[in-house]
Protein backbone atom coordinates (compact mmCIF):
# COMPACT_ATOMS: atom_id res chain seq x y z
CA UNK A 1 0.00 0.00 0.00
CA UNK A 2 2.85 2.10 0.78
CA UNK A 3 4.72 1.80 -2.68
CA UNK A 4 2.12 4.14 -4.38
CA UNK A 5 3.78 6.71 -2.18
CA UNK A 6 6.78 6.28 -4.62
CA UNK A 7 5.21 6.47 -7.28
CA UNK A 8 3.65 10.11 -7.46
CA UNK A 9 5.63 12.96 -7.01
CA UNK A 10 2.82 14.30 -4.95
CA UNK A 11 2.12 11.66 -2.70
CA UNK A 12 5.70 11.33 -2.16
CA UNK A 13 5.99 15.05 -0.86
CA UNK A 14 3.04 14.10 1.40
CA UNK A 15 4.38 10.85 2.90
CA UNK A 16 7.58 13.02 3.77
CA UNK A 17 5.80 16.07 4.80
CA UNK A 18 3.81 13.58 7.14
CA UNK A 19 7.10 12.09 8.50
CA UNK A 20 8.39 15.69 9.40
CA UNK A 21 5.18 16.08 11.16
CA UNK A 22 4.73 13.42 12.66
CA UNK A 23 8.06 14.02 14.48
CA UNK A 24 7.78 17.74 15.11
CA UNK A 25 4.21 18.31 16.44
CA UNK A 26 4.51 15.00 19.06
CA UNK A 27 7.84 16.24 20.06
CA UNK A 28 7.01 20.08 20.71
CA UNK A 29 3.59 18.83 22.38
CA UNK A 30 5.66 17.17 25.39
CA UNK A 31 6.73 20.70 26.12
CA UNK A 32 2.96 22.06 25.28
CA UNK A 33 1.50 19.44 27.57
CA UNK A 34 3.97 19.21 30.93
CA UNK A 35 3.83 23.40 30.60
CA UNK A 36 -0.19 22.39 30.69
CA UNK A 37 -0.15 24.72 28.14
CA UNK A 38 -1.92 21.75 25.54
CA UNK A 39 -4.97 24.13 24.47
CA UNK A 40 -2.36 26.60 22.90
CA UNK A 41 -2.16 24.15 19.94
CA UNK A 42 -5.96 25.11 19.66
CA UNK A 43 -6.09 28.77 19.70
CA UNK A 44 -2.99 29.14 17.42
CA UNK A 45 -4.57 26.58 14.75
CA UNK A 46 -7.49 28.75 14.81
CA UNK A 47 -5.66 31.91 14.01
CA UNK A 48 -4.03 30.10 11.46
CA UNK A 49 -7.36 29.24 9.88
CA UNK A 50 -8.17 33.18 10.02
CA UNK A 51 -4.62 33.72 7.95
CA UNK A 52 -5.62 31.07 5.32
CA UNK A 53 -9.23 32.67 5.07
CA UNK A 54 -7.40 36.05 4.62
CA UNK A 55 -5.57 34.90 2.32
CA UNK A 56 -7.79 33.25 -0.10
CA UNK A 57 -10.23 36.51 0.21
CA UNK A 58 -7.35 38.61 -1.07
CA UNK A 59 -6.77 35.92 -3.79
CA UNK A 60 -10.18 36.11 -4.97
CA UNK A 61 -10.09 39.63 -5.01
CA UNK A 62 -6.46 40.95 -5.85
CA UNK A 63 -5.23 38.21 -8.86
CA UNK A 64 -1.75 39.38 -7.62
CA UNK A 65 -2.27 37.24 -4.39
CA UNK A 66 -4.16 34.23 -5.76
CA UNK A 67 -0.66 32.65 -6.93
CA UNK A 68 0.74 32.70 -3.09
CA UNK A 69 0.62 29.65 -0.89
CA UNK A 70 -2.05 30.37 1.67
CA UNK A 71 0.48 28.82 4.44
CA UNK A 72 2.51 31.98 4.31
CA UNK A 73 -0.33 34.24 5.31
CA UNK A 74 -1.24 31.01 8.38
CA UNK A 75 2.17 31.39 9.34
CA UNK A 76 2.27 35.30 10.07
CA UNK A 77 -1.01 34.83 11.48
CA UNK A 78 -0.14 32.05 14.04
CA UNK A 79 2.98 33.75 14.68
CA UNK A 80 1.25 36.86 15.77
CA UNK A 81 -1.57 35.03 17.76
CA UNK A 82 1.39 33.53 19.37
CA UNK A 83 3.03 36.91 20.69
CA UNK A 84 -0.16 38.01 21.60
CA UNK A 85 -0.83 35.24 23.77
CA UNK A 86 1.99 35.52 25.40
CA UNK A 87 1.58 39.23 26.26
CA UNK A 88 -2.25 38.68 27.36
CA UNK A 89 -0.67 35.68 29.78
CA UNK A 90 1.41 38.78 31.42
CA UNK A 91 -1.68 41.05 31.23
CA UNK A 92 -4.20 38.33 33.07
CA UNK A 93 -1.43 37.34 35.24
CA UNK A 94 -3.57 35.21 37.87
CA UNK A 95 -5.71 33.77 35.12
CA UNK A 96 -3.62 32.54 32.55
CA UNK A 97 -5.68 30.68 30.68
CA UNK A 98 -7.90 32.98 29.71
CA UNK A 99 -5.51 34.09 26.53
CA UNK A 100 -6.20 31.11 24.66
CA UNK A 101 -10.26 31.19 24.47
CA UNK A 102 -9.52 35.05 23.42
CA UNK A 103 -7.64 34.15 20.90
CA UNK A 104 -9.19 31.22 19.95
CA UNK A 105 -12.33 33.11 19.44
CA UNK A 106 -10.89 35.90 17.90
CA UNK A 107 -9.23 33.37 14.92
CA UNK A 108 -12.62 31.93 14.07
CA UNK A 109 -14.55 35.20 14.74
CA UNK A 110 -12.42 36.80 12.04
CA UNK A 111 -11.91 33.76 10.15
CA UNK A 112 -15.32 33.29 9.14
CA UNK A 113 -16.18 36.66 8.11
CA UNK A 114 -13.35 36.23 5.69
CA UNK A 115 -14.42 33.12 4.63
CA UNK A 116 -18.11 34.17 4.32
CA UNK A 117 -16.98 37.23 2.32
CA UNK A 118 -14.95 35.49 0.05
CA UNK A 119 -18.02 32.98 -1.18
CA UNK A 120 -18.06 30.69 1.60
CA UNK A 121 -16.48 27.65 1.85
CA UNK A 122 -14.86 26.32 -0.84
CA UNK A 123 -13.00 22.54 -1.63
CA UNK A 124 -9.79 23.99 -0.51
CA UNK A 125 -10.84 25.02 2.71
CA UNK A 126 -11.84 21.79 3.59
CA UNK A 127 -8.33 20.68 2.64
CA UNK A 128 -6.99 23.25 5.36
CA UNK A 129 -9.59 22.20 7.38
CA UNK A 130 -9.15 18.62 7.79
CA UNK A 131 -5.93 17.97 6.01
CA UNK A 132 -5.11 16.24 2.43
CA UNK A 133 -2.90 13.40 1.25
CA UNK A 134 -2.88 15.06 -2.41
CA UNK A 135 -2.99 18.52 -2.39
CA UNK A 136 0.70 18.41 -1.00
CA UNK A 137 2.86 21.01 -3.69
CA UNK A 138 6.23 21.13 -3.86
CA UNK A 139 6.94 24.50 -1.82
CA UNK A 140 4.85 22.96 1.01
CA UNK A 141 7.57 20.42 1.17
CA UNK A 142 10.54 22.84 1.08
CA UNK A 143 9.40 25.23 3.34
CA UNK A 144 8.10 22.33 5.74
CA UNK A 145 11.38 21.21 5.49
CA UNK A 146 12.78 24.33 6.46
CA UNK A 147 11.05 24.72 9.43
CA UNK A 148 11.70 21.14 10.73
CA UNK A 149 15.38 22.00 9.89
CA UNK A 150 15.33 25.30 12.34
CA UNK A 151 13.20 23.64 14.67
CA UNK A 152 15.63 20.61 15.08
CA UNK A 153 18.35 22.63 15.41
CA UNK A 154 16.72 25.28 18.33
CA UNK A 155 15.53 21.75 19.90
CA UNK A 156 19.37 20.62 20.52
CA UNK A 157 20.74 23.98 21.38
CA UNK A 158 18.03 24.34 24.15
CA UNK A 159 16.79 21.24 25.37
CA UNK A 160 17.73 21.37 28.34
CA UNK A 161 16.53 24.69 29.65
CA UNK A 162 13.24 24.61 28.12
CA UNK A 163 13.18 21.11 30.16
CA UNK A 164 14.38 23.07 32.82
CA UNK A 165 11.92 25.99 32.45
CA UNK A 166 8.58 23.27 32.15
CA UNK A 167 9.45 21.31 35.20
CA UNK A 168 10.25 24.39 37.67
CA UNK A 169 10.22 28.00 36.29
CA UNK A 170 11.41 29.71 39.24
CA UNK A 171 14.52 27.55 39.93
CA UNK A 172 15.38 27.60 35.89
CA UNK A 173 15.34 31.36 36.36
CA UNK A 174 17.76 31.24 39.41
CA UNK A 175 20.43 29.23 37.87
CA UNK A 176 20.51 32.13 35.15
CA UNK A 177 18.39 30.67 31.95
CA UNK A 178 16.79 33.65 30.16
CA UNK A 179 13.28 32.63 30.44
CA UNK A 180 11.82 35.82 28.46
CA UNK A 181 13.78 34.68 25.18
CA UNK A 182 13.37 31.36 25.49
CA UNK A 183 9.80 30.90 25.83
CA UNK A 184 9.30 33.94 23.26
CA UNK A 185 11.54 31.27 20.76
CA UNK A 186 9.17 28.41 22.10
CA UNK A 187 5.92 29.85 21.04
CA UNK A 188 7.09 31.05 17.80
CA UNK A 189 8.35 27.97 17.00
CA UNK A 190 5.08 26.24 18.12
CA UNK A 191 3.04 28.48 16.09
CA UNK A 192 4.97 27.69 12.82
CA UNK A 193 4.73 24.10 13.09
CA UNK A 194 1.17 24.29 13.43
CA UNK A 195 0.86 25.92 10.49
CA UNK A 196 3.39 23.32 8.88
CA UNK A 197 1.54 20.27 9.79
CA UNK A 198 -2.18 22.02 8.46
CA UNK A 199 -1.48 20.37 5.52
CA UNK A 200 -1.23 16.78 6.43
CA UNK A 201 -3.78 16.98 9.46
CA UNK A 202 -5.84 19.86 8.97
CA UNK A 203 -6.32 23.51 11.38
CA UNK A 204 -9.06 21.31 13.65
CA UNK A 205 -7.12 18.57 14.25
CA UNK A 206 -3.21 20.00 14.74
CA UNK A 207 -3.80 19.91 18.31
CA UNK A 208 -4.86 16.37 18.27
CA UNK A 209 -1.31 15.57 16.61
CA UNK A 210 0.68 17.84 19.35
CA UNK A 211 -1.61 16.14 22.48
CA UNK A 212 -2.76 12.93 21.87
CA UNK A 213 0.97 10.97 21.38
CA UNK A 214 1.93 12.83 24.47
CA UNK A 215 -0.95 11.59 26.23
CA UNK A 216 -0.28 7.72 24.96
CA UNK A 217 3.40 8.30 25.93
CA UNK A 218 3.32 9.42 29.22
CA UNK A 219 1.89 6.20 30.21
CA UNK A 220 4.88 4.01 28.86
CA UNK A 221 7.42 6.52 29.58
CA UNK A 222 10.14 5.90 32.31
CA UNK A 223 11.78 9.52 32.32
CA UNK A 224 11.28 12.52 30.25
CA UNK A 225 13.51 11.28 26.87
CA UNK A 226 11.34 8.09 26.85
CA UNK A 227 7.92 10.54 26.72
CA UNK A 228 10.02 12.49 23.38
CA UNK A 229 10.88 8.82 22.02
CA UNK A 230 7.45 7.93 22.23
CA UNK A 231 4.98 10.24 21.46
CA UNK A 232 7.63 10.52 18.31
CA UNK A 233 7.20 6.74 17.46
CA UNK A 234 2.99 6.85 18.18
CA UNK A 235 3.30 10.13 16.39
CA UNK A 236 4.84 8.65 13.15
CA UNK A 237 3.38 5.40 12.78
CA UNK A 238 -0.36 7.01 13.70
CA UNK A 239 1.04 9.71 10.66
CA UNK A 240 1.64 7.09 7.67
CA UNK A 241 -0.82 4.52 9.00
CA UNK A 242 -2.88 7.88 8.80
CA UNK A 243 -2.08 8.60 5.26
CA UNK A 244 -2.16 5.50 3.95
CA UNK A 245 -5.47 4.99 4.60
CA UNK A 246 -6.91 8.24 4.19
CA UNK A 247 -4.99 7.26 0.34
CA UNK A 248 -6.50 4.14 -0.19
CA UNK A 249 -10.58 5.07 1.37
CA UNK A 250 -10.55 8.64 -0.17
CA UNK A 251 -11.19 10.41 3.32
CA UNK A 252 -9.82 13.47 4.76
CA UNK A 253 -6.24 12.73 6.37
CA UNK A 254 -6.86 14.55 9.68
CA UNK A 255 -9.45 12.11 10.27
CA UNK A 256 -7.55 9.28 9.97
CA UNK A 257 -4.34 10.27 12.07
CA UNK A 258 -6.26 11.50 14.72
CA UNK A 259 -8.51 8.25 14.64
CA UNK A 260 -5.37 6.47 14.70
CA UNK A 261 -3.85 8.34 17.63
CA UNK A 262 -7.20 7.56 19.60
CA UNK A 263 -6.85 3.61 19.24
CA UNK A 264 -3.46 4.40 20.03
CA UNK A 265 -4.38 5.95 23.67
CA UNK A 266 -7.25 3.61 24.60
CA UNK A 267 -4.58 0.63 24.30
CA UNK A 268 -1.76 2.44 25.96
CA UNK A 269 -4.69 3.30 28.44
CA UNK A 270 -5.60 -0.36 28.94
CA UNK A 271 -2.01 -1.46 28.77
CA UNK A 272 -0.35 0.81 31.54
CA UNK A 273 -1.74 1.03 35.39
CA UNK A 274 -0.17 4.40 35.89
CA UNK A 275 -1.60 7.20 37.69
CA UNK A 276 -0.89 10.57 36.34
CA UNK B 1 38.69 31.22 45.64
CA UNK B 2 40.79 34.05 46.44
CA UNK B 3 41.29 35.15 49.48
CA UNK B 4 39.63 38.71 49.18
CA UNK B 5 36.17 36.97 48.04
CA UNK B 6 36.86 34.67 51.07
CA UNK B 7 36.94 37.25 53.43
CA UNK B 8 33.83 39.32 51.71
CA UNK B 9 30.17 37.76 53.50
CA UNK B 10 28.31 35.07 51.49
CA UNK B 11 25.28 37.76 52.33
CA UNK B 12 24.75 41.59 53.00
CA UNK B 13 21.92 43.19 53.38
CA UNK B 14 21.51 46.56 54.30
CA UNK B 15 18.17 48.86 55.18
CA UNK B 16 15.91 46.52 52.66
CA UNK B 17 12.41 47.21 52.31
CA UNK B 18 9.82 45.72 50.25
CA UNK B 19 5.97 46.23 49.75
CA UNK B 20 3.34 44.60 47.61
CA UNK B 21 1.34 47.73 46.16
CA UNK B 22 0.81 50.02 49.72
CA UNK B 23 1.55 46.75 51.95
CA UNK B 24 4.54 47.02 53.62
CA UNK B 25 6.00 43.26 53.41
CA UNK B 26 9.74 44.19 54.70
CA UNK B 27 11.00 46.91 56.22
CA UNK B 28 14.23 48.22 57.24
CA UNK B 29 16.27 44.78 57.27
CA UNK B 30 19.50 44.81 58.10
CA UNK B 31 22.03 41.73 58.38
CA UNK B 32 25.16 39.74 57.46
CA UNK B 33 25.87 36.15 56.85
CA UNK B 34 29.36 36.07 56.85
CA UNK B 35 30.67 32.65 54.91
CA UNK B 36 30.83 29.41 56.49
CA UNK B 37 27.75 30.19 58.99
CA UNK B 38 24.46 28.48 59.39
CA UNK B 39 21.68 30.83 59.55
CA UNK B 40 18.11 30.16 61.09
CA UNK B 41 15.89 32.77 59.60
CA UNK B 42 12.82 31.84 61.65
CA UNK B 43 9.32 33.54 61.78
CA UNK B 44 5.60 32.96 62.05
CA UNK B 45 3.48 32.42 58.80
CA UNK B 46 2.80 35.83 56.75
CA UNK B 47 6.41 37.72 58.27
CA UNK B 48 7.70 37.93 54.93
CA UNK B 49 10.25 35.36 55.13
CA UNK B 50 9.59 34.22 51.56
CA UNK B 51 9.67 37.97 50.40
CA UNK B 52 13.25 38.40 51.46
CA UNK B 53 14.50 35.20 49.91
CA UNK B 54 12.76 35.85 46.81
CA UNK B 55 15.10 39.45 46.82
CA UNK B 56 17.85 37.75 47.75
CA UNK B 57 17.16 35.51 44.68
CA UNK B 58 16.95 37.99 42.52
CA UNK B 59 13.07 37.39 41.77
CA UNK B 60 11.77 40.44 43.42
CA UNK B 61 13.37 43.96 43.35
CA UNK B 62 13.16 45.45 47.11
CA UNK B 63 11.87 49.12 47.13
CA UNK B 64 14.99 50.16 49.14
CA UNK B 65 18.45 49.49 50.57
CA UNK B 66 21.24 47.03 49.48
CA UNK B 67 21.35 43.22 48.49
CA UNK B 68 25.18 42.43 48.13
CA UNK B 69 26.00 38.60 47.70
CA UNK B 70 29.74 37.84 47.96
CA UNK B 71 30.39 41.36 47.91
CA UNK B 72 28.89 42.33 44.71
CA UNK B 73 25.58 44.54 44.73
CA UNK B 74 22.94 42.26 43.51
CA UNK B 75 22.16 44.09 40.28
CA UNK B 76 25.64 43.30 39.47
CA UNK B 77 25.99 39.75 40.99
CA UNK B 78 26.32 36.64 37.61
CA UNK B 79 27.53 33.99 39.69
CA UNK B 80 24.40 32.51 40.25
CA UNK B 81 25.90 28.88 39.94
CA UNK B 82 27.28 29.75 43.73
CA UNK B 83 24.12 29.84 44.95
CA UNK B 84 21.85 26.58 45.63
CA UNK B 85 18.12 27.04 46.25
CA UNK B 86 15.74 24.42 47.68
CA UNK B 87 11.97 25.64 48.15
CA UNK B 88 9.01 24.23 49.77
CA UNK B 89 8.24 21.12 47.59
CA UNK B 90 4.58 22.04 47.41
CA UNK B 91 4.35 25.47 46.19
CA UNK B 92 7.13 24.79 42.97
CA UNK B 93 6.96 21.55 40.80
CA UNK B 94 4.56 19.31 39.14
CA UNK B 95 4.29 16.03 40.54
CA UNK B 96 3.08 13.94 37.42
CA UNK B 97 6.26 15.62 35.71
CA UNK B 98 7.20 12.32 33.79
CA UNK B 99 11.48 13.21 34.57
CA UNK B 100 13.58 10.40 36.48
CA UNK B 101 15.44 11.14 39.78
CA UNK B 102 18.66 11.70 37.64
CA UNK B 103 16.87 14.40 34.96
CA UNK B 104 15.93 16.05 38.04
CA UNK B 105 19.41 16.05 39.33
CA UNK B 106 21.23 17.34 36.22
CA UNK B 107 19.05 20.47 35.93
CA UNK B 108 21.06 21.77 38.97
CA UNK B 109 24.04 21.57 36.20
CA UNK B 110 21.96 23.52 33.64
CA UNK B 111 22.90 27.43 34.96
CA UNK B 112 26.92 26.53 35.55
CA UNK B 113 27.20 24.63 32.02
CA UNK B 114 25.78 27.19 30.16
CA UNK B 115 23.71 27.99 26.81
CA UNK B 116 24.70 26.37 23.18
CA UNK B 117 26.50 23.57 25.85
CA UNK B 118 25.93 19.94 26.67
CA UNK B 119 26.24 17.85 29.65
CA UNK B 120 29.73 15.65 29.44
CA UNK B 121 30.62 12.50 31.22
CA UNK B 122 32.07 14.36 34.25
CA UNK B 123 29.11 16.06 34.83
CA UNK B 124 26.93 12.98 34.61
CA UNK B 125 29.42 11.76 37.73
CA UNK B 126 28.81 14.68 39.22
CA UNK B 127 24.91 13.65 39.33
CA UNK B 128 25.75 10.56 40.50
CA UNK B 129 27.99 11.63 43.22
CA UNK B 130 25.11 13.98 44.28
CA UNK B 131 22.26 11.86 44.29
CA UNK B 132 24.59 9.29 46.79
CA UNK B 133 25.44 12.42 48.90
CA UNK B 134 21.89 12.22 49.56
CA UNK B 135 21.40 8.47 49.52
CA UNK B 136 18.99 8.15 47.04
CA UNK B 137 21.08 5.91 44.35
CA UNK B 138 18.88 3.42 44.29
CA UNK B 139 16.43 5.45 43.04
CA UNK B 140 18.20 7.25 40.14
CA UNK B 141 16.13 6.34 37.20
CA UNK B 142 12.89 6.42 39.14
CA UNK B 143 10.13 8.79 38.37
CA UNK B 144 10.27 11.71 40.54
CA UNK B 145 6.52 11.70 41.16
CA UNK B 146 6.76 8.13 42.91
CA UNK B 147 8.59 8.88 45.83
CA UNK B 148 7.57 10.58 48.79
CA UNK B 149 7.78 13.71 50.21
CA UNK B 150 10.73 13.69 52.22
CA UNK B 151 12.56 11.27 49.36
CA UNK B 152 11.95 14.25 47.21
CA UNK B 153 13.07 16.70 48.86
CA UNK B 154 16.44 14.99 49.31
CA UNK B 155 16.49 14.65 45.37
CA UNK B 156 15.75 18.53 45.48
CA UNK B 157 19.02 18.85 47.67
CA UNK B 158 20.67 17.14 45.63
CA UNK B 159 19.78 19.33 42.66
CA UNK B 160 20.70 22.17 44.53
CA UNK B 161 24.23 20.28 45.71
CA UNK B 162 25.39 19.33 42.14
CA UNK B 163 26.53 22.42 41.28
CA UNK B 164 28.50 23.09 44.26
CA UNK B 165 26.83 26.33 45.79
CA UNK B 166 28.68 28.17 48.46
CA UNK B 167 25.63 29.53 49.96
CA UNK B 168 22.74 27.64 49.91
CA UNK B 169 18.94 28.52 50.75
CA UNK B 170 16.27 26.40 52.07
CA UNK B 171 12.70 28.35 52.45
CA UNK B 172 10.73 25.86 54.43
CA UNK B 173 12.45 22.87 53.24
CA UNK B 174 10.38 20.62 55.44
CA UNK B 175 7.05 21.18 54.96
CA UNK B 176 5.24 18.03 54.59
CA UNK B 177 8.11 15.76 55.39
CA UNK B 178 7.84 12.65 57.72
CA UNK B 179 9.89 13.33 61.32
CA UNK B 180 12.23 10.87 60.73
CA UNK B 181 13.43 12.03 57.13
CA UNK B 182 13.57 15.52 59.42
CA UNK B 183 15.98 14.24 61.41
CA UNK B 184 17.97 12.82 58.48
CA UNK B 185 17.51 16.08 56.35
CA UNK B 186 18.89 18.42 59.21
CA UNK B 187 22.09 16.26 59.90
CA UNK B 188 23.12 16.11 56.42
CA UNK B 189 23.02 20.11 56.63
CA UNK B 190 24.84 20.23 59.41
CA UNK B 191 27.57 17.86 57.51
CA UNK B 192 27.58 20.21 54.72
CA UNK B 193 27.91 23.01 57.24
CA UNK B 194 30.63 21.96 59.30
CA UNK B 195 32.50 19.39 56.60
CA UNK B 196 32.41 21.44 53.42
CA UNK B 197 31.97 24.85 55.03
CA UNK B 198 29.23 25.76 53.05
CA UNK B 199 27.12 28.60 54.32
CA UNK B 200 23.58 27.79 54.82
CA UNK B 201 20.33 30.15 55.29
CA UNK B 202 17.52 28.14 56.43
CA UNK B 203 13.79 29.44 56.63
CA UNK B 204 11.69 27.91 58.81
CA UNK B 205 9.13 28.85 61.59
CA UNK B 206 10.41 25.92 63.97
CA UNK B 207 13.75 26.97 65.09
CA UNK B 208 13.32 25.10 68.27
CA UNK B 209 14.06 21.91 66.34
CA UNK B 210 17.00 23.34 64.93
CA UNK B 211 19.03 25.01 67.35
CA UNK B 212 21.74 22.11 67.60
CA UNK B 213 22.57 22.79 63.95
CA UNK B 214 22.89 26.45 62.89
CA UNK B 215 25.84 28.98 64.52
CA UNK B 216 23.12 32.29 63.47
CA UNK B 217 19.58 32.98 64.29
CA UNK B 218 17.56 35.84 62.75
CA UNK B 219 13.63 36.29 63.45
CA UNK B 220 11.97 38.50 61.27
CA UNK B 221 8.48 39.88 61.36
CA UNK B 222 8.47 42.78 58.89
CA UNK B 223 10.91 44.36 60.58
CA UNK B 224 14.10 42.22 62.01
CA UNK B 225 13.50 41.21 65.71
CA UNK B 226 16.72 39.71 66.62
CA UNK B 227 20.23 38.65 64.68
CA UNK B 228 22.98 37.56 66.47
CA UNK B 229 24.65 34.04 66.90
CA UNK B 230 22.76 31.46 68.60
CA UNK B 231 24.55 31.64 72.40
CA UNK B 232 22.90 34.97 72.06
CA UNK B 233 19.71 33.67 71.00
CA UNK B 234 19.28 31.09 73.81
CA UNK B 235 20.09 33.35 76.33
CA UNK B 236 16.89 35.83 75.18
CA UNK B 237 14.64 33.45 73.30
CA UNK B 238 11.28 33.43 75.31
CA UNK B 239 11.04 37.15 75.13
CA UNK B 240 11.71 36.96 71.64
CA UNK B 241 9.09 34.69 70.80
CA UNK B 242 6.84 36.31 72.51
CA UNK B 243 7.44 39.50 70.59
CA UNK B 244 7.60 37.67 67.65
CA UNK B 245 4.54 34.86 67.92
CA UNK B 246 2.44 37.69 69.99
CA UNK B 247 1.68 35.96 73.16
CA UNK B 248 3.95 33.78 75.37
CA UNK B 249 5.53 30.65 73.04
CA UNK B 250 8.06 28.30 74.67
CA UNK B 251 10.81 26.32 72.52
CA UNK B 252 11.57 23.27 72.48
CA UNK B 253 14.85 22.00 72.25
CA UNK B 254 15.70 18.90 70.65
CA UNK B 255 19.41 17.88 71.37
CA UNK B 256 19.94 14.67 70.79
CA UNK B 257 23.60 14.27 71.77
CA UNK B 258 23.10 15.89 75.08
CA UNK B 259 20.33 14.37 76.77
CA UNK B 260 20.15 16.92 79.60
CA UNK B 261 18.24 19.10 77.87
CA UNK B 262 14.49 20.06 78.14
CA UNK B 263 11.95 18.10 75.94
CA UNK B 264 8.80 19.22 77.88
CA UNK B 265 8.05 22.62 76.84
CA UNK B 266 4.85 23.30 75.30
CA UNK B 267 5.59 23.68 71.23
CA UNK B 268 2.38 25.51 69.76
CA UNK B 269 3.16 28.25 67.26
CA UNK B 270 0.44 27.47 65.09
CA UNK B 271 -2.30 28.34 67.21
CA UNK B 272 -0.75 32.06 67.75
CA UNK B 273 -1.99 35.00 66.82
CA UNK B 274 -4.02 34.13 63.94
Amino acid sequence: MIQVFFQFDFLRYSLYTGLMIGFLAPFLGVFLVVRRLSLIADALSHITLTGIAFSLLLGRFYPLFAGLNPLYMGMAFSVTGALFIERLRNVYKYYKELAIPIILSAGIGIGVVFISLADGFTNDLFHYLFGSVVTITRTDFQMIGVISAVVVVLIVLFYKEWFFLSFDEDQAVISGIPKKALHFIFIVMVALVIAASMRIVGILLVSALMTLPVASAMRWAKSFKQTFLYAVIFGEVSVVLGLVLALHFDIASGGTIVMLNVIILLISLLLTRKRM
Amino acid sequence: MTKESQAQPALEIKNLSFSYGKQNVLEDIHFTVPQGSFLGLMGPNGSGKSTLIKCILGLLTPKEGSIKLFGKPIHQFHDWNKIGFVSQKANSFNSGFPATVFEVVSMGLYGKVGLFRFLTKKHKLQVREAIKQVGMEDFIHQNIGQLSGGQQQRVFIARALVSEPELLILDEPTVGVDAKSVQNFYNMLKRLNKERGMTLILVTHDIGAMTEYITDVACLNKCLHFHGNKEEFELQQEDMMSSLYGHDVRVITHNHDHHDHDHTHDHDHDGSGH
